[in-house]
């Protein structure tokens, strides 16, 4: 509403600087439009997401054939794996470095930073971010860290090979491990630099969201998405900002020789001067981001499947209120359960039985997000296009992963199941699978927005239905390793004779992998294809009802030509009962659709019940028959 | 100009297959070049199988490019004859999607009888059998859940496909079923939390028994093995202090605390049955974890700071050989937090036998205390007198002790 204001300035800038002349390198690489920044996103979050697959495959390889030689492998990685056989310390680098890409360069700068990007201008009705600077900032500092990370594979003593949490003192004493040197270090610079890019990208959320909605676009009338942005925005903005400070602290651990993290340590018989640090304070700090890292990566995702399930069941989202206030309740519990990553730490007792309390209870937000998407699906006119497809996938891993996080989430049988392939099959299930379904879902139902091509629905189809069936192929035995107590991050299982029944499930969940690997070809080939040479993209192809679709199929800075549109109602008015068609825009207004309009429409305006009921007085027939 | 258009995607689509997918395809070929060879071969063999892999992709990306020109032939014969649309995508969705629910519980019921059947026996001490009764309890909430929701989500999906003579119902919200669907969770939730916290403070908040008195076992973790230290006859572990390490002295134990001089040395970890455990858990070097799943036991070893978990063994390794008709089973532990190139394979036998052969077993082991350490810490080489008085300071002092936490840094 205040906004009004606002917008007419930014009417008059736009025509102002209308004939501005873009250049190459100011339309493709420093580009300040949100359109194209989305667009980098998204392509640089792809790449990354194919490299750190590509290494899962390598360790998935070595799980599966630990005593065969593949001399291929030594053409390319050379003494990494020497004789043809990855390397152990190499082995925990792949691990490493698949998990710190896949949780921060892909699901959360390639989901949000794609989608934010490219959604909350348009499904709000802004011009653009509140400060496309920030934003073109926000993409290059992500940029500089993929660079960065992915550097670490060119010097001599490999990539940082802690795990992806990066737990001193293995991660700080470059004796440890050889992933403790220079690779931890490259490690440290690029987690700056990404965490300086999401606050730069989150803040520019927040406010945009704030400031910058069009005329009639209350809060309440925001579509899912944006909401679901809007809080991951926040809870980024809150949280990287300790990932930094832990960083920086170990940074001056490491070499400055500082002992924030370290005290009594003896490497074979060097004693080492560090005294009265503790290593359990870097996992506070790191799980104090680490835990509201994971709602970062499946809140954006809940919010798109939530908008794709609607547009595609005809339905209106079922307790939209409801979805939100689950939203905002993740949000804030999510602050207050980083413990449950810590019971088994040596932590005090007494606060694993309270972090147990929160981590439980962040189950009951999400159970009721499951059931509304249910709910919305039950009596709709389902369209199963591969948006939809994906959505759904999502839902299923949702509810089978977070099933399992009841048994993790418990302190008492953390005891048994910490650390072992049963957390690995857990957190793959509900915030791999299901965060990486989110994107694919929104990829699917957005490409036409973003390069106003359509991508090939059959091709789509095949993707869906390989990666979906993979994907459990994969996961599901792994519960089972976890529960016979087998350790995850284990090089090999050829040490243990317990281990070996789990041989062959290995062989299998690796054919499983590569299986899913390739699907994925479907989707590069028809993402890439469909840029150039898809077909043209109507105004709205999936009927839908949220402003993104109601802008020009051909991008143009400033994204409406002339007025912004005003939002009248909220964006799930689908098969409204009275209505001719079964989606109704927000831009129409209820004076345009008298025949299906609901009292609770007007939220107690008496004028508008008055014209209301007036009309349906003149018009009795007409209602009732439609 | 179809069929040139026809020409043109495919070599589009060769290229991009080639150059995208390439980081994946190798991996995948890797994987069978390297099982074809043997260590040492000549890579022109290699590079064939590497080629041969390649090519039955690009055979299959072919055939799948094949079937969908197929398709899309056949779709447009159709619209050229003013035919309905010739495949209806949603229906085969909706059916793909009811028998995936169909086949998913079949493969469901398969990995839980199947692979469910390969998992740690029971509970092998008193603290795990209340555990794995919260796990069934917990299995059983969740399955139905999973079931339920799966045969909703895929049973809606089949059901209400797309018609284009139906529409929607419009039904954005009913508070009273949101209400039920907050709550019922929340309460079984609920029931889940409080049997979690008894249990976890029925493991992690003991009262020490005077009559009963926990046997007192130190592990020290380093990369990449572990050392157990016994308290010997006093009971009591002695004081370690890092800064004492040395070649002969690994472990770093003070000697001038007299509760270290009788402490003992041992291979593996022999526990006697039935009686209450104390482990005590410290780290050299990185973070370990102390991990013995037959006992529902796991907790870090961390640098810096004692971390104690206490349980009550209560089956012999001999019994449980009889119970999983295995002669060659052992308990173990291993480390399952990430410490290195070693982390795999970091393991030491636990032998849990009667009392009596436990004290047997226990006067046969060596003191860490040898002749060398007695000159650096300037003792005299004789075996020490003092170590009678020692024990009754030390058990009474012990006695005094209530163990009420657990941890103490």
């Amino acid at each position: 509403m205040s906004t009004i204001a606002l917008h007419d300035e930014h009417n008059h800038d736009h025509a102002d600087h209308g004939h501005h002349k873009e250049t190459l390198i100011s339309k493709y690489i420093f580009s300040m439009d949100h359109k194209m920044i989305a667009k980098q996103f998204l392509i640089t979050g792809i790449i990354m997401a194919v490299i750190a697959m590509g290494l899962s495959i390598l360790f998935r390889i070595q799980l599966a054939w630990p005593d065969k030689s593949f001399p291929f492998l030594e053409t390319f990685l050379g003494k990494w794996a020497e004789g043809g056989r990855i390397a152990p310390d190499f082995y925990l680098a792949l691990v490493t470095i698949h998990g710190t890409i896949m949780v921060f360069f892909v699901l959360t700068a390639g989901l949000s930073g794609t989608f934010s990007n490219l959604l909350i201008p348009l499904q709000i009705g802004a011009r653009d971010m509140a400060s496309p600077f920030l934003n073109m900032l926000s993409y290059w500092f992500f940029f500089m860290a993929c660079v960065v990370m992915m550097s670490s594979f060119f010097i001599q003593t490999g990539p940082a090979s802690g795990g992806w949490t990066v737990y001193p003192p293995l991660s700080v004493v470059a004796k440890a491990m050889p992933g403790s040197g220079m690779g931890m270090t490259l490690w440290l610079i690029s987690m700056v630099l990404f965490v300086a890019s999401s606050l730069m990208g989150g803040i520019n959320y927040v406010s945009t969201i704030l400031n910058m909605r069009t005329k009639g676009m209350d809060l309440w009338k925001m579509p899912l998405t944006i909401w679901a942005f809007f809080l991951t925005a926040i809870l980024g903005i809150l949280s990287f900002p300790v990932l930094v400070a832990g960083v920086v602290l170990m940074v001056f651990d490491r070499s400055f020789g500082t002992s924030f993290y370290l005290s009594d340590i003896v490497m074979g018989t060097t004693i080492l001067p560090n005294e009265g640090g503790s290593p359990i304070l870097w996992q506070h700090l790191f799980w104090f981001l680490g835990h509201p890292e994971v709602y970062i990566v499946i809140m954006p995702a809940l919010g798109i499947s939530s908008e794709v399930i609607s547009v595609n069941s005809r339905k209106p989202i079922f307790g939209y209120h409801a979805m939100v206030y689950s939203l905002i309740g993740i949000t804030v519990l999510s602050f207050i359960v980083w413990g449950h990553h810590m019971f088994v730490t040596g932590m005090n007792p007494l606060l694993g039985g309270v972090f147990m309390i929160t981590t439980l209870i962040i189950a009951v937000p999400s159970a009721v997000k499951t059931f509304n998407y249910l709910a919305t699906l039950w009596r709709g006119n389902i369209r199963f296009t591969p948006a939809m497809l994906f959505a759904i996938g999502l839902v299923s891993f949702f509810i089978s992963g977070g099933l399992t996080g009841i048994f993790l989430g418990n302190a008492s049988l953390d005891i048994n199941l910490h650390d072992t392939y049963f957390v690995v099959a857990h957190f793959h299930l509900v915030m791999g699978s299901a965060a990486i379904f989110g994107m694919l879902a929104g990829v699917y139902h957005w490409f036409p927005r973003m390069f106003g091509r359509m991508m090939n629905a059959k091709l789509g189809y095949l993707h869906f239905w390989l990666t979906f069936i993979a994907a459990y192929l994969v996961f599901f035995p792994l519960h089972f390793l976890g529960l016979d107590g087998v350790p995850r991050r284990y090089y090999a299982f050829t040490e243990f004779e317990f281990m070996k029944k789990w041989l062959t499930v290995n062989i299998f969940v690796t054919w499983a992998a590569i299986m899913a690997a390739l699907a994925q070809v479907a989707f590069l080939f028809n993402f890439f294809y469909s840029i150039f040479k898809g077909k043209v993209a109507p105004q709205n192809p999936w009927e839908s009802n949220t402003l993104e679709w109601t802008a020009p199929v051909e991008h143009i800075h400033g994204n409406w030509p002339g007025e912004i549109p005003t939002v009248y109602r909220w964006p799930y008015d689908y098969s409204k009962p009275g209505h001719d068609v079964d989606f109704i825009p927000q831009t129409v207004p209820f004076s345009q659709t008298m025949s299906s309009n609901l009292p609770h429409d007007f939220e107690g305006n008496a004028e508008a019940e008055k014209i209301q009921q007036d009309w349906e007085l003149a018009n009795p027939v007409t209602e009732s028959k439609s | 100009m179809s069929l040139r258009k026809f020409i043109t995607n495919k070599t589009t689509a060769a290229l991009a297959v080639l150059l995208t997918v390439f980081a994946n395809t190798s991996a995948f070929a890797q994987a069978a070049a390297g099982a074809a060879a043997a260590p040492k071969v000549d890579m022109g063999e290699v590079y064939k199988s590497v080629i041969f892999y390649i090519l039955i992709f690009l055979a299959v990306c072919l055939f799948i490019a094949i079937i969908g020109k197929a398709i899309r032939v056949y779709e447009l014969s159709r619209e050229a004859q003013g035919k309905p649309v010739g495949i209806n995508w949603n229906r085969i969705h909706a059916s793909l999607f009811a028998l995936f629910l169909v086949l998913g519980l079949y493969g469901v019921y398969w990995e839980y009888t199947v692979h469910g059947a390969m998992l740690l026996p029971d509970a092998a001490s008193e603290h795990g059998k209340k555990i794995d009764e919260m796990f069934n309890l917990t299995l059983i909430i969740t399955t139905i859940v999973f079931i339920a929701t799966h045969i909703l989500l895929f049973g809606f999906a089949y059901i209400y496909k797309y018609s284009a003579k139906r529409k929607a119902y419009y039904y954005p919200h009913n508070n009273t079923i949101e209400k039920i669907w907050t709550i019922v969770p929340a309460l079984v939730l609920t029931v889940l939390v409080l049997m979690g916290f008894l249990t976890w403070r029925s493991i992690f908040f003991k009262v020490e028994d005077p009559k009963n008195k926990a046997v007192q076992i130190e592990v020290t973790s380093e990369q990449f093995k572990w050392s157990i230290r016994y308290p010997g006859a006093d009971g009591i572990v002695g004081n370690k202090n890092y800064k004492l390490t040395t070649a002969t002295n690994p472990l770093g134990i003070d000697f001038k605390d007299l509760n270290s001089r009788d402490d003992e040395m041992a291979d593996e970890m022999v526990l006697p049955v039935n009686k209450p455990i104390k482990l005590i858990l410290t780290s050299k070097d990185v973070i370990h974890s102390f991990y013995m799943p037959h006992f529902r036991v796991q907790l870090n070893t961390v640098p810096g700071m004692r971390t104690i978990f206490e349980f009550t063994p209560t089956k012999t390794t001999a019994q449980m050989q009889q119970e999983t008709n295995d002669p060659n089973f052992k308990f173990l532990f291993f480390c399952a937090k990430i410490c290195g190139s070693g982390h795999y394979n970091m393991q030491k036998v636990v032998r849990v036998v009667s009392e009596a052969e436990y004290k047997t077993w226990l006067a046969e082991q060596k003191t860490y205390l040898n002749d060398d350490l007695r000159k650096q810490f300037n003792l005299p080489v004789a075996p020490a007198p003092v170590k009678a008085a020692a024990d009754s300071t030390a058990t009474d002092s012990a006695a005094v002790k209530t163990n009420q936490m657990a941890l103490n840094k």
